[in-house]
C-alpha cells in the first residue's frame, strides 16, 4: 500500500486539476488568438507528470519534453509566470522568447523543455553526472515519449547512465503515439521498458493513468538512484486525448479510441479512490479543483496585464556576462 | 495557366516522379495518413501504397543515412526531415557519409537523393523550429543546396533535384506552403545553377532567396513609387551558384542589397558579396554592398521579437533608399 500522507495525497490531486485547467485554458486562449505558434496539450496524462515528480525533493531535477507543462507543474511551477510565458510577455519564465515548448524553471530544478524530440535525454544524464561528480545525492527525472525512445540519443543516453550508474529515472510517458505513429509501427519490441535490459538497468511498466502506480514504481527508482545504484527505466502507459498538436487532424485513429480512453480518466480515478478510502470528501475535492481553477484565472489575469518584451532587447540572452 | 500552391507544387512533382520513375520513393516521419507536418504529402499513401511512402520512427539520423545507402544502391529517395532544424540530427550522415561518398570512392558511386525540409520563421515556433541553416550545407562539398521561392520553381526545381545524380539538400519556407502562383501541368525541369530575375529594375539589384524574393518584390513596389526601380534576382539554387546572372544584374544597378533570413555572420549572404567584389563587378560598384540578413540570435517565441528577428518588407525598403544615397 501507498505510504503518502493525506496532505500530499491532496496536494498531488490539485496539481492534477491544475494542469488540467491551466491546459483547456491554453486551448482556448489559442483559440481565440491570444496565443500563437503551437501548443502540445497533455491532457489525459496528468498522472504520470505528478505521480513522477511527486517522490521528488525540491531540489531535484527533472528535464521535461514539448509536452511539458504538467512536470512544469507539478515541479512547483509559478503559473502565471506559466501563463505569461504563453502570452509571450516579459514576466513569462523565458521572458517570452521561449514560449509553450520552452518553458524552464533552471533554479528550481526545471531544467527545462525542449522542442526537439529526444534532446532532454542527454541534459538529464548531464545533471546526473553533475549530482554524482558533487557528491550530493539529488536524482533527475528524464521525461520523454514512447517516440523519442527510437531516437539515437535515447539508446546513448541509457548506456551512459548506466556505466557510470548516475541517478537518474528514465520516465517514458507512452501515450500510444508519436504524432500519427502509433507505437506499434514504430518499435519491433512491445514496452519500451524491455529496453532496459540492453543497459542493465531495472525497466518497470507501469499504468499511467493510475497516479499511485506511477508513484510508487517512481519512488523505487528515485530511491535506488539516491543511494548509487544508477538509473531506472519506468514505462507509464497512458494517452493523450487531445490531437498531437494544433495542426492535428487526427487521421489515425478513431473517436472510438479516444472515447474509450477518457473512460480511464486519470483525475476520476484517483478521486475515486480518495473518496472510497474515506482520505477526502467531496466537498474537499470539490473545494481542490475550484481552487485550481482559481489559479489558472489568477494567473490568466496576471498574464494579460503583462508587459510585452520591447525590441530594445532583443539581442540580450544570446551570451553570458 | 492554372494556379497552385507551393505546396500542391512540390506535392505534384513528387506524384509525377513517382509514376515516372520506379525508383523514386519517400520516406520520412508522418509523411503517410498525417500528409506531413504541413500537409505537404497528403494523399500520396493512397496512391503509392506504403512501400513507397514510407513513414518512419522519430529517427532523423537513420533517415538521412538510409536515404543516402537506397540511394548508392541504386534508388532515388526523396527523404523528409520535418523541420530544417532537425537536420542536426542528421548532420554525420548527410554531411560525412552522403555529401563525401562520390569523391572518396574516386567518382566511382553515386547518391541520388533529395533531403526536403521545411525553414524558416513567422509560425511562432519559437527557437527549435524555426531556422534557416542553408549556409550550413553549402558549406559541405558534395551537396547542392535549393531553395524555392515560387510555387512554379519549386515543382521545376523538385523534378530536376529528384533526376540529378548528387545529394540535394531542398528547402523550403513553411509561410510560402499556403502562396499560389501559375504551375503547368506537365512535369518540368528547371535547371540547377540557374537564377531567375523575378523584377527587372536599373537603381539597384537585390538578391533575395526563399520568402525573401516576395518580401523583396513587395518592397519594390513601393519604391517604384518613389521612382526607385529595383531589380530582383532570385538564385534559386545556392549551390550551384549562377554568378552570370547575378553579375549581369550587378553591371547595370551599380548597387546591391542581399536579403535573406538566415543569421547574419556566415550567413550565405557573406558568400554572395564576397563573389560581387571579388571579381570584375566590383568596379560597377556605385556603393557598398549591403546585406541584410537575420540577427545573430535565436527565433524568439513573442510576435513582435519574431518579426522583428528577421528582414520585413518594410527593413527592405529602408535598406534600398539608404543605397540610394550613393550616387
Ligand atoms: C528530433 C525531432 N524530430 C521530429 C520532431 C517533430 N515532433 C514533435 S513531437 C513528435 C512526436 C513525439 O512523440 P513522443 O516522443 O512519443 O512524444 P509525445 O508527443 O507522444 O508526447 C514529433 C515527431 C521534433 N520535435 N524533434
Amino acid at each position: 500500500m501507498v505510504d503518502i500522507s493525506r496532505e500530499k495525497l491532496l496536494d498531488m490531486l490539485e496539481k492534477m486539476y491544475t494542469i488540467r485547467y491551466f491546459e483547456q485554458k491554453a486551448d482556448e486562449l489559442f483559440g481565440r488568438g491570444k496565443i500563437h505558434g503551437t501548443m502540445h496539450l497533455s491532457v489525459g496524462q496528468e498522472a504520470t507528470a505528478v505521480g513522477s515528480i511527486a517522490p521528488l525533493r525540491p531540489n531535484d531535477y527533472i528535464a521535461s519534453t514539448h509536452r511539458g507543462h504538467g512536470h512544469c507543474i507539478a515541479k512547483g511551477a509559478d503559473v502565471r509566470r506559466m501563463m505569461a510565458e504563453f502570452l509571450g510577455k516579459e514576466t513569462g519564465y523565458c521572458r517570452g522568447r521561449g514560449g509553450s515548448m520552452h518553458i524552464a524553471d533552471v533554479e528550481a530544478g526545471n531544467l527545462g523543455a525542449t522542442g526537439v524530440v529526444g534532446g532532454g535525454i542527454p541534459t538529464a544524464v548531464g545533471a546526473a553526472l553533475a549530482s554524482k561528480l558533487a557528491g550530493d545525492d539529488k536524482v533527475t527525472i528524464c521525461f520523454f515519449g514512447d517516440g523519442a525512445a527510437n531516437l539515437g540519443i535515447f539508446h546513448e543516453g541509457l548506456n551512459l547512465a548506466a556505466i557510470w550508474q548516475l541517478p537518474v529515472v528514465f520516465v517514458c510517458e507512452n501515450n500510444q503515439y508519436g504524432m500519427s505513429m502509433p507505437v506499434q509501427k514504430s518499435m519491433p519490441v512491445k514496452d519500451v521498458a524491455e529496453r532496459a535490459a540492453s543497459y542493465a538497468m531495472p525497466g518497470v511498466v507501469v499504468d499511467g493513468n493510475d497516479v499511485l502506480q506511477v508513484y510508487e514504481a517512481v519512488s523505487e527508482a528515485v530511491q535506488r538512484a539516491r543511494e548509487g545504484k544508477g538509473p531506472s527505466l519506468i514505462e507509464c502507459k497512458t494517452y493523450r486525448w487531445k490531437g498531437h498538436s494544433k495542426s492535428d487532424q487526427e487521421r489515425y485513429r478513431t473517436r472510438e479510441e479516444v472515447e474509450a480512453w477518457k473512460k480511464k480518466d486519470p483525475i476520476a480515478r484517483f478521486q475515486k479512490w480518495l473518496l472510497e478510502k474515506g482520505i477526502a470528501t467531496e466537498e474537499e475535492i470539490e473545494a481542490i479543483s475550484a481552487r485550481a481553477r482559481q489559479i489558472i484565472e489568477d494567473a490568466v489575469a496576471f498574464a494579460e496585464t503583462s508587459p510585452e518584451p520591447s525590441p530594445d532587447t532583443i539581442m540580450e540572452g544570446v551570451y553570458a556576462e | 495557366m492554372r494556379e497552385i500552391t507551393y505546396a500542391e507544387a512540390i506535392r505534384e512533382a513528387l506524384r509525377q516522379e513517382m509514376q515516372r520513375d520506379p525508383r523514386v520513393f519517400l520516406m520520412g516521419e508522418d509523411i503517410g495518413v498525417y500528409g506531413g507536418a504541413f500537409g505537404v504529402t497528403l494523399g500520396l499513401l493512397e496512391e503509392f501504397g506504403s512501400e513507397r511512402v514510407r513513414d518512419t520512427p522519430i529517427s532523423e539520423g537513420v533517415i538521412a543515412g538510409a536515404a543516402a545507402g537506397a540511394a548508392l544502391a541504386g534508388m532515388r529517395p526523396v527523404a523528409e526531415i520535418m523541420f530544417m532544424d532537425f537536420t542536426t540530427l542528421a548532420m554525420e550522415q548527410i554531411v560525412n557519409q552522403a555529401a563525401k561518398t562520390r569523391f572518396m570512392f574516386g567518382g566511382k558511386a553515386q547518391v541520388p537523393m533529395v533531403l526536403r525540409t521545411p525553414a524558416g520563421s513567422g509560425t511562432g515556433a519559437a527557437a527549435q523550429h524555426s531556422q534557416s541553416l542553408e549556409a550550413w550545407f553549402v558549406h559541405a562539398p558534395g551537396l547542392k543546396v535549393v531553395m524555392p521561392s515560387t510555387p512554379y520553381d519549386a515543382k521545376g526545381l523538385l523534378i530536376s533535384s529528384i533526376r540529378d545524380n548528387n545529394p540535394v539538400i531542398f528547402v523550403e519556407h513553411k509561410l510560402l506552403y499556403r502562396t499560389t502562383g501559375p504551375v503547368p501541368e506537365e512535369p518540368y525541369t528547371i535547371p540547377l545553377g540557374v537564377a531567375d530575375v523575378k523584377r527587372e529594375g536599373v537603381d539597384i539589384t537585390i538578391i533575395a532567396t526563399s520568402i525573401m524574393v516576395t518580401r523583396a518584390l513587395a518592397a519594390a513596389e513601393t519604391l517604384a513609387k518613389e521612382g526607385i526601380e529595383v531589380e530582383v534576382v532570385d538564385p534559386r539554387t545556392l549551390k550551384p551558384y549562377d554568378d552570370e546572372t547575378v553579375n549581369r544584374s550587378v553591371k547595370k544597378t551599380g548597387r546591391v542589397l542581399i536579403v535573406h533570413e538566415a543569421y547574419k555572420t556566415n550567413g550565405f549572404g557573406a558568400e554572395i558579396a564576397a563573389r560581387i567584389t571579388e571579381g570584375e563587378t566590383f568596379f560597377h560598384l556605385v556603393a557598398p554592398v549591403k546585406r541584410l540578413a537575420g540577427l545573430d540570435i535565436p527565433i524568439p517565441y513573442n510576435r513582435t521579437l519574431e518579426r522583428h528577428a528577421v528582414p520585413q518588407e518594410e527593413d527592405i525598403v529602408r535598406a534600398a533608399r539608404e543605397l540610394m544615397a550613393y550616387k
